[in-house]
């Protein structure tokens, strides 16, 4: 067989050939909303945002301080066994430099690009990112690699949630943190 | 070895909110363009029927679902029909009573194998029965925009 | 491991396409009976029936498996829906295979269906949810983020540019001008990617693949049917699927992991010791440019960091030593994500055959693969075929 032997399906339409009416459209607008159960880490994870730290659990088999923070390792198929806070700096891993938004509609010319990074935690364990966002500096002076820390809101406008945090910043040269990489020890437990 | 940690008081426990923030706008394909467009153009449904099955299609499809043949010529079937079943509809989508219940039926086409599920109109309930013959209350085609809309319910044929 | 042998011995395919007047139960029904007409089959011959589509979101439909089902052939048969995002194209024929292999089936009609027109404003705003509610929707990403972060991290790990990466685009748009489904196939250069809007950066927008309608189908069967239907029948040689964490950003953004796992359990089973050596043409999922380099080193295809290398060499063209998405991809045929992987599928099938026609690789290819990935950047789907 040969694919050009066959007249293949699939017709084309124009964008104006739905507001013009030349084919029949019916809409839909979903009235959907959820409210999902943070359960016991996210929930504990969330009411430290609103406290201005970071937490994260500690599996003592794999010796993993995870984030964001989890009830059981999904490595070891086992319960994790403490929590442990962690630091408010980090090192970008990646970042991007974003010109469209989450509906891929483009953000405007007088609209700062937004910066999507993964920034591996100070504290957690090699490797443990979460994403959140870079901020306070033009994008050009972002690079892999570089020293970052958060910059929370004020705690009277803060609600629990990862935008708390409002972005991370570039940590200036000559104040950055003396405790560098990573911290000895597991920390404090604070349970 | 179980998860010892748990949250035992019920004041305790939160959530997050969100939702999907998306519309669809549906196009009605091949057959159901054909379907629409008569409503609204002719006042009258369309059926497709494939004669290797004995077996008609309403709504129209482009293909016989049973053998796969291709179905491409569209029949008059008109808009009378009769009731298969029906049901009461009580509540609102949100929950709340309506003031007068609403009457939902499938109503099989003409003698073909297809229906459409809509409202009955203009009967009460006690004068409804299975199997009574029903006839389609279109809009006016000034206000017919091509959709299941065009169709206020299935009457009594007087 | 007691399992029968497998056979692809027919094909269809839609157009791919922006916005599709057709529904998706007809686009899946033009797709499908043209795979049973390319084996001179009928519905009655198809034992069971599996259907492959993404999200439910896309089409705007909740159990789109079941809305889909009489379109794709399933009345009154076994059927069964896979989705593992966007390397279920590939899953649909390892789906059907299970199927097969295990005796279950003679004939197995398989079918990936996307119809991604409905969602508005933009498909995009779908895969909103598909991040953590929780962690990471309140920071409104887009998919693009992800895959952005992902390539930023490519490009700094092994030094590689975004010129580099283009070229990826560039050939896989030109090899789609010789596809008849082709959505977005053209003749381009590197400085057209490179000039083109800049979405995210690193991303422009001829790095990435367009939302698409459309439909695609095989029909698999035993190797006693497969002889008796066809003196050409392809044959699924080795399958491997796996999934890696949904904690994305806590994982090795410069290789897929997931993808090596996947391969090697392909290999394994179909004997292969040197893929670069063994295998003649694949083609990988290229949703954007640097995932077809990123999945070659996860197949380990060439080592790590050196795709980009292949493609300026033109060892990946469809004249080199191992072509490279001969098709055109989904950069050039276009992106419908379940019709996508079951398109690169029907590539290597027909391309196995010497029925490629202006496609056609030279040199008699005798073994292939197709490759998709999908989910939150962690699933690895992974077929090995040969004539």
């Amino acid at each position: 067989m040969k694919l050009e032997d066959f007249e293949l399906g699939g017709t084309q339409l124009k964008a104006s050939d739905f507001k013009t009416g030349k084919v029949l459209t019916t809409e839909w607008k979903p009235d959907l909303k959820y409210a999902w159960d943070n359960g016991v880490a996210i929930g504990r994870y969330l009411a430290e945002f609103k406290e201005g730290r970071i937490i994260a659990r500690v599996c003592h088999k794999c010796d993993r301080i995870m984030l964001p923070p989890r009830m059981f390792c999904e490595l070891c198929f086992r319960p994790t066994d403490e929590w442990m806070y962690v630091k408010d700096t980090g090192v970008i891993n990646t970042f991007s430099i974003a010109k469209v938004n989450w509906d891929a509609s483009r953000r405007g010319p007088k609209e700062p690009p937004l910066l999507p990074a993964v920034i591996e935690i100070d504290g957690a364990s090699e490797g443990m990112g979460i994403m959140h966002m870079l901020g306070e500096a033009d994008p050009k002076d972002f690079k892999i690699g570089m020293k970052v820390k958060a910059v929370w809101k004020k705690p009277e406008d803060r609600t629990g949630a990862i935008t708390d945090i409002l972005y991370f910043k570039p940590v200036a040269a000559g104040t950055e943190d003396k405790n560098k990489g990573r911290p000895e020890g597991r920390g404090k437990e604070v349970r | 070895m179980a998860i010892t940690e748990k949250i035992t008081d019920t004041t305790v426990p939160t959530f997050w909110e969100g939702a999907i923030p998306v519309r669809y706008v549906y196009t009605f394909g091949l057959a159901g363009e054909k379907f629409f467009r008569t409503v609204k153009d002719k006042g009258t449904f369309l059926a497709t029927y494939c004669e290797e099955c004995d077996i008609s299609f309403v709504p129209p499809k482009v293909y016989c679902d049973r053998c796969f043949k291709e179905l491409d010529s569209y029949i008059d079937v008109g808009t009378l029909g009769y009731v298969e079943t029906f049901t009461l509809s009580f509540r609102n989508m949100d929950g709340s009573e309506k003031e007068i219940p609403k009457i939902l039926a499938m109503v099989r086409i003409g003698d073909t194998d297809g229906g459409l599920i809509h409202y009955l109109e203009g009967l009460e309930i006690d004068e409804i029965a299975i199997g009574m013959p029903v006839k389609a209350v279109l809009k006016p085609k000034s206000q017919r925009k091509g959709s299941i809309e065009d169709i206020i319910g299935f009457g009594p044929i007087k | 491991m007691g399992m029968r042998k497998v056979a692809i011995v027919g094909a269809g395919i839609t157009k791919f396409v922006r916005r599709a007047q057709e529904t998706g139960k007809e686009l899946s029904w033009q797709a499908s009976k043209m795979a049973l007409e390319s084996c001179d089959l009928t519905l009655d011959d198809i034992d069971m029936v599996t259907l492959g589509t993404a999200p439910d979101a896309f089409d705007g439909v909740h159990m789109k498996g079941e809305y889909l089902a009489d379109g794709a052939g399933a009345i009154g048969k076994p059927y069964m829906r896979h989705y593992v995002g966007g390397g279920t194209g590939v899953f649909s024929p390892i789906h059907g295979w299970f199927h097969v292999a295990s005796g279950m089936a003679d004939i197995c009609l398989v079918v990936a269906e996307e119809k991604m027109s409905s969602c508005h404003p933009h498909p995009q705003g779908a895969f909103l949810t598909i991040f953590d509610h929780t962690t990471e929707q309140p920071l409104m990403p887009t998919l693009i983020w992800i895959f952005a972060l992902e390539m930023h991290r490519y490009m700094e790990t092994y030094g590689i540019s975004k010129a580099d990466i283009a070229q990826v685009s560039v050939k896989n748009k030109r090899n789609a001008m010789d596809h008849p489904s082709a959505q977005v196939a053209g003749n381009i250069t590197v400085e057209d990617v490179l000039s083109s809007e800049t979405l995210c950066w690193p991303v422009n927008r001829l790095d990435i693949s367009p939302a698409s309608d459309g439909a695609a189908a095989i029909v698999i069967a035993s190797e006693r049917v497969a002889r008796r239907l066809t003196d050409k029948p392809v044959w699924i040689d080795g399958i491997g699927h796996s999934i890696d964490t949904a904690y994305w950003a806590t994982r090795d953004l410069s290789y897929p992991r997931y993808v090596e796992t996947a391969a090697r359990m392909a290999y394994d089973m179909a004997g292969i010791k040197e893929p670069d050596k063994e295998i003649h043409i694949a083609e990988p999922y290229d949703p954007f440019d640097y995932k077809e380099l990123h999945h070659m080193e996860g197949l380990m295809l060439c080592p790590r960091g050196k795709a980009a290398q292949l493609t300026a060499d033109g060892i990946t063209a469809r004249d080199g030593n191992m072509p490279i998405c001969p098709s055109g991809g989904a950069l050039g045929v276009g992106n419908p994500i379940a019709a996508t992987g079951l398109m690169k599928i029907i590539e290597i099938f027909l391309q196995l055959r010497g029925e490629a026609g202006k496609r056609q690789v030279p040199g008699n290819p005798r073994c292939g693969l197709a490759q998709a990935w999908g989910d939150l950047m962690q699933m690895g789907t992974v077929v090995v075929m040969r004539s």
